[in-house]
């Protein structure tokens, strides 16, 4: 039959042409530092994060600058910030993946719905995600934060169900045009079901999107936490986490600038090496870009 | 038709095809787009129908709406026994291997982000359930069908010429062996070298699979190659449908004798005697079609009863049909057969050079 070695090659896996791009495996590598850090915090931490050191503050009672004993010197209350960074890189991974990933999730669902079905479910649909991006998603988020009590999981949803009217809008603008296309026509003159052209057919062209507003979201998500346990109804201190740390600690700004430029530095990276990843999978994943890597 | 024979494989009887014009705050239904307002037509098993007319008369849609791509308002769609225009969802699933489309424009009728292989298994993966090495078995039979190299199975679309495109576009409708096929201006967006290689393939696979073709073009030239008989659209009715070789050598209705008087002519000398048809004014928006005849506004033939009673398609001649009162109005022979001889004398002249 058909000699395979005269077929063109098949594509490459696209796992293996990620990681032959320099910007990318650099991304990935911060990735897992930060999350070898969280994972384990407990053991590579020098202090405990909460413990409010005695020798940690300057005899005049201000924090103390990096030296060889405190690697990035110690916040307002003594505590040491390593140990802090830490620990709190936990908290914002879960707000920075899981609550913008799932923000993430709803925006596409509602917004490829929305613009592939038109009509009256994609007019309730958009009217809602509306109503949701002219309320205060601040308020909305102390308004859910109250209601129910304070804790990470729940910050994590809250964030989670006030992110994802960003999202909802653009996939819906972007299904929209993608379903008056030819190709999605042929396939329904070949009868395909609406479930698999939404999946197979439609969402392959979102992923661009999705993994752009992905990777801004972490940074805005992770802040956005910040604000909430700012106000009190994040995550509670003692907990600490990026953003809380930057709030605590910012009116001392000029003072101790370590505490704040350390862990804003911190959310930076994470989001430049989501940013790095998602840009060389975006890449990867485009068949347009096949050959040019 | 009064053909005596087999029962035609496709029947469209008074298709209507209305898309409706929400406005104000409220999206009141204020009134229609009337793309294609009554439209009927036969073909034979085996046959190619030409349907022709300018941008926007409805032709693309009469294509789309035949299968069901869009909700048809009035009418019936009879392809081999079944009305499409009402089959229920899953009939109509189990019904659409046997009816199938060649696009327009090959680069936007494929998904850029399959390769070739996929695309043209994906009719196999809807309505079969084969494994993926007998998918692959017939998709190297389609690529040798229509002539793509085996080699590029596993390239995407953005990696071939636009006449290579055309031919995945040809292989994924024949994948399930359709007897129909509606062809959407399949050469519109080609080359006119790669056009000739389009058309010649579209008629090797009739003739060797006995496909029978609606033919969708604004290339009249090609229709007038392809087709047996030509439908020319005007505004979302059929103005004239007769046997292609008369149509062309002696147009009936004036709309269907204007725009063929726009045809090229390769003859220089035939070229300068030729009377060029120009017509004045635009077509009317089909959102508000005159009341009379479509095509009463700009016709140079119009006459009283044109602006008030729309004309049907009957047979004026064996074969011929037209929609216009130069041939049925009162019965009045005088009327009918002056423009006749007019064209006849200007096809003679054309003929005896």
């Amino acid at each position: 039959m058909t000699d395979p070695s005269v077929v063109d090659v098949p594509p490459q896996g696209a796992l293996a042409r990620l990681l032959r791009r320099k910007l990318a495996l650099f991304g990935l590598a911060i990735i897992v530092l930060v999350v070898a850090g969280a994972v384990f915090a407990p053991w590579i931490a020098p202090f405990d994060p909460n413990d409010q050191m005695f020798d940690g503050l300057t005899l005049e009672g201000a924090p103390m600058p990096p030296d060889g004993k405190f690697l990035m010197g110690t916040d307002l209350l003594g505590r040491d910030l390593l140990s802090r960074l830490l620990y709190g890189a936990q908290t914002s991974l879960v707000i920075g993946v899981v609550a913008n990933g799932l923000a993430l999730v709803i925006g596409t669902l509602v917004g490829i719905t929305a613009g592939f079905f038109r009509g009256w479910i994609g007019g309730v649909l958009m009217r809602f995600t509306d109503l949701m991006m002219a309320f205060p998603a601040l308020l909305l988020a102390i308004c859910l934060a109250a209601i129910f009590r304070p804790s990470l999981w729940i910050v994590a949803m809250v964030i989670a169900l006030v992110n994802w009217v960003q999202t909802a809008r653009v996939i819906y603008t972007e299904t929209s045009s993608l379903a008056t296309r030819d190709f999605i026509a042929a396939e329904r003159t070949l009868g395909a079901s609406t479930p698999r052209i939404l999946f197979r057919h439609i969402l392959p062209h979102l992923l661009p999107t999705i993994i752009v507003w992905g990777t801004l979201g972490i940074s805005t998500t992770v802040l956005l936490e910040a604000t909430l346990s700012f106000l009190g109804i994040g995550v509670q201190p003692p907990t600490p986490s990026w953003g809380n740390i930057i709030f605590e600690n910012q009116t001392y700004f000029q003072a101790a600038p370590w505490l704040v430029f350390i862990p804003g530095a911190a959310i930076i990276l994470l989001a430049l090496a989501f940013n790095l990843v998602g840009d060389a999978l975006r890449d990867v994943l485009d068949p347009t870009q096949r050959g040019r890597d | 038709m009064l053909d005596a024979g087999p029962a035609p494989l496709v029947q469209v009887q008074d298709l209507k095809m209305h898309f409706p014009i929400y406005t104000g705050l409220f999206r009141r239904h204020t009134g229609d787009v009337k793309a294609v307002d009554g439209v009927s037509f036969q073909i034979q098993a085996g046959q190619t129908l030409g349907l022709v007319g300018e941008s926007g008369c409805g032709k693309s849609t009469v294509g789309r709406t035949m299968l069901r791509l869009y909700e048809p308002t009035a009418g019936r769609v009879i392809i081999d026994g079944d009305d499409v225009a009402s089959l229920p969802p899953e009939a109509l699933r189990k019904k659409r291997p046997s009816m199938q489309m060649v696009f327009q424009d090959p680069q936007a009728s494929l998904n850029p982000r399959m390769t070739l292989a996929d695309i043209v298994s994906e009719p196999l993966h809807e309505h079969t359930d084969w494994t993926r090495a007998q998918k692959l078995e017939r998709v190297y039979e389609l690529m040798d069908q229509v002539g793509l190299n085996r080699r590029f199975v596993n390239r995407f679309p953005h990696e071939f010429s636009g006449g290579q495109r055309q031919r995945i576009g040809i292989a994924r409708a024949l994948a399930l062996k359709p007897r129909f096929i509606v062809c959407d201006e399949p050469i519109a967006a080609l080359d006119v070298s790669i056009q000739a290689q389009v058309v010649n393939l579209l008629e090797d696979l009739q003739e060797k699979l006995g496909l029978t073709y609606l033919f969708i073009s604004h290339d009249l030239s090609m229709v007038r190659h392809l087709a047996q008989r030509v439908a020319v659209m005007y505004l979302g009715r059929i103005a004239e449908l007769s046997p292609s070789t008369d149509l062309y050598s002696r147009p009936l209705h004036p709309y269907a004798e204007a725009l063929l008087s726009a045809v090229n002519e390769p003859d220089p000398e035939l070229a300068l005697r030729r009377k060029r048809i120009i017509l004045k004014g635009d077509v009317p928006s089909p959102a508000n079609p005159p009341k009379g005849c479509n095509f009463c506004t700009r016709c140079p033939k119009v006459m009283d009863i044109c602006k008030t009673v729309k004309p049907d398609l009957v047979e004026v001649e064996p074969g011929r049909m037209v929609a216009c009162h130069l041939y049925t109005a009162a019965g009045s022979t005088g009327a009918s057969e002056a423009p006749e001889r007019k064209n006849q004398e200007r096809n003679q002249q054309g003929e005896n050079r």
